[in-house]
């Protein structure tokens, strides 16, 4: 949802101007660790956020990224490590008395207060004289196009307008640095792309430097400036969405972040990679897990070459070494899932414009890219399967 | 209707027809024995609670020309002990819905927030003070009970707080399962709001039906306790009762009608504040 009424753009500017001088803050992490029973959540995890930039946290399910955010918000503390924000160190301030405004999964407006009072607790907490509350709480409520609905309760509201109000709320206390646990994850899908888009249009605008969790990769490639890969408690890659996709710093994150094919090659004896019938280049830039970063790979060595679903074309042939197994339609490109003779299975993306491949056809699939990235073919698939969601 | 027994009976396509045939609708034959047996549930049900009233209530109006008068209950305030009788049940009351709430209401949240694995533990061990005869819980309070407490009547709301204890943990407990209590403290903290007031502002105003049912039940129970009041010697409404009902049966039976009728006016007056949150909140929800 875009800024379009008189009103918003009114509480924007008023908002804009109060924190004018007040920029987000550089918040740094540095070695964190947390363990968890047997669970080690964060393994010497690293990063630093300059002000007023938006990084997300993505990865699979049990990686670290909410502990890391909890940890920051002091809600978890660490094992060892240092939480510094503006050259402060955090350890040992409570939750209270960090200044940050949080926005949590689950619906977390107070279910006994209305939009309202719920937006001005923050400024009650802060001692804001009543009438000033008020008058804040209005506005940030009308930033998120939210002020006829002042007077309701929690339970009066959908769940797209409860989390505006936890945004609103979270804004009011002009944060030094807004955490946002996977807000969006509990709304329907339209709400969801509506929700994330006014997100990035207030950050963007007011400035706060903004530590943003979540599993999905559409929503981390499409509102950060940065992402953070990680994995197992450590982070894979950090960098911007664009490098993280076409410049994966592992194999983890080449499959984790968009579709990923992995197709059996072999290293040919002019170091390059032979596979679907021809022999490209290694991408250099490029680290195969068990080969490291610009090593020369022994010829004849097999590995696991990954290609993303549009450096490979399809074409109708009876002779074909694959079988169109099956078509998803995604808009402007059709998805076609290709059973190679290597008992492989690998996505193509087909313009919608070509020629229409139907199920059970036989094709022949080639490659489009002239250098591809490699590797070790013991390295486990990390996301075997089709993901609709591209960046 | 088919029988098992011909069901298993009836050949294959027969069976599947019958098992697809939509449920035949109740008659209305039937309909009415159930009504019929639910109205004879209810009168005898309603009998037994309410005859032995009727009966206190018939023998307290009673004169002893035969005829009926209200002397015994225009007599209850001038009677001797009664006023310091009710007094002291009135003010244990208090206090132990004080103290309880007081000590369960962090205590669960507390449990919930930091010890929720123990929390099967609390379901427990709160049962004791079902299970332990009365006498042996007096002698353990009067063991921890401070020495400036144990020549006071107050000793006793340090035993009803123990016996009010099951009640209490559970009803807040099931409150504190009806929100989503870890959420709502992080919240608040994330916005600078201290333990205390998280406690106040955001955990106490959504457990209230919790806290309400918990106060409810602890009045009772403290309002009608007679043998923990009667082994520590202190006269408590229903101890002054008990012992009246030596001298005049008609007039201990009135007050025992009386603390009833009261009591169930407090419960239903406290039950009423919750009640009146609920159907605003309904109204809310039908205008929306």
């Amino acid at each position: 949802m875009t800024m379009t009424t008189t009103a918003q753009q009114r509480a924007l500017a008023t908002q804009q101007a109060q924190t004018a001088e007040k920029t987000g803050a550089t918040v740094e992490l540095t070695g964190l660790r947390r363990r968890f029973g047997a669970t080690q959540a964060l393994d010497g995890f690293t990063l630093t956020l300059v002000p007023g930039e938006l990084v997300a946290l993505l990865g699979p399910s049990g990686c670290g990224k909410t502990t890391a955010l909890r940890v920051l918000a002091g809600f978890e503390t660490v094992d060892s490590g240092r939480i510094v924000v503006d050259g402060v160190d955090q350890s040992r301030i409570p939750a209270q008395r960090r200044d940050m405004g949080m926005v949590f999964q689950s619906y977390s407006l107070f279910p006994n207060m209305t939009a309202l009072d719920n937006v001005a607790f923050g400024l009650r907490m802060r001692k804001v004289p009543s009438q000033q509350r008020r008058d804040r709480a209005k506005e940030q409520l009308e930033l998120v196009g939210l002020a006829p609905e002042a007077d309701k309760y929690p339970h009066q509201m959908s769940g797209g307008q409860q989390q505006r109000v936890a945004l609103a709320r979270a804004l009011a206390i002009e944060p030094r640095v807004l955490l946002l646990d996977e807000p969006l994850s509990a709304l329907d899908a339209k709400v969801r792309v509506q929700l994330r888009e006014q997100i990035r249009v207030l950050q963007t605008r007011l400035k706060i430097t903004t530590l943003f969790v979540t599993h999905d990769q559409e929503e981390a490639l499409s509102m950060a400036d940065r992402v953070c890969v990680m994995r197992a408690g450590q982070i894979e890659q950090v960098d911007t969405p664009s490098t993280l996709y076409s410049a994966p710093a592992t194999p983890f994150v080449a499959e984790f972040v968009g579709t990923m094919n992995r197709i059996p090659g072999v290293i040919t004896d002019d170091g390059r990679v032979g596979l679907l019938g021809t022999a490209v280049d290694i991408r250099t830039a490029v680290v195969g897990s068990g080969f490291g970063g610009n090593a020369v790979i022994a010829s004849g060595t097999p590995v696991d070459v990954l290609v993303r679903p549009e450096g490979l074309a399809v074409t109708p042939s009876p002779e074909g070494r694959g079988i169109v197994m099956t078509t998803t339609f995604l808009g402007s490109i059709t998805r076609l899932g290709v059973l190679l003779d290597e008992d492989v299975m690998v996505y193509a993306d087909l313009s919608n414009a070509s020629v229409a491949i139907p199920t059970g056809s036989a094709v022949e699939v080639t490659l489009t890219e002239r250098s591809v990235m490699v590797a070790d073919r013991t390295e486990p698939a990390h996301s075997a399967v089709e993901s609709p969601v591209e960046a | 209707m088919v029988a098992l027994g011909e069901l298993e009976a009836l050949a294959l396509d027969d069976r599947e027809n019958l098992l697809a045939r939509p449920p035949r609708p109740w008659s209305s034959v039937r309909l009415r024995n159930i009504a019929w047996w639910r109205g004879v549930v209810l009168v005898l049900t309603g009998a037994f609670f309410l005859l032995p009233l009727f009966s206190a209530l018939r023998f307290s109006l009673e004169s002893f020309s035969g005829g009926l008068t209200f002397s015994a209950y225009t007599a209850i305030p001038s009677q001797l002990g009664f006023t310091a009788a009710l007094s002291l049940s009135v003010r244990l009351a208090v206090v132990t819905t004080a103290i309880t709430l007081g000590l369960m209401v962090p205590t669960s949240v507390y449990v919930h927030l930091r010890l929720p694995r123990l929390r099967p533990f609390f379901d427990s061990i709160t049962i004791i003070p079902i299970v332990i005869p009365p006498v042996v819980l007096i002698v353990g309070v009067l063991q921890v009970a401070p020495t400036f407490l144990k020549s006071t009547p107050y000793l006793l709301a340090l035993e009803y707080t123990i016996l009010a204890m099951p009640f209490v943990y559970r009803s807040l407990d099931a409150g504190l399962r009806a929100i989503d209590l870890k959420t709502l403290v992080e919240a608040s903290r994330s916005l600078g709001g201290g333990w205390r007031t998280t406690l106040w502002r955001v955990i106490v105003p959504n457990l209230r039906t919790g806290i309400l049912s918990a106060t409810v039940l602890t009045l009772a129970l403290v309002l009608g306790e007679f043998t923990m009041a009667s082994l520590d010697l202190y006269q408590t409404v229903p101890v002054w009762i008990a012992q009246f009902a030596q001298d005049d049966g008609h007039i201990s039976t009135a007050v025992s009608l009386l603390s009833l009728v009261v009591t169930w006016l407090v419960l239903v007056v406290i039950s009423s504040f919750d009640l009146r949150r609920i159907r605003r909140m309904a109204q809310i929800r039908r205008d929306a």
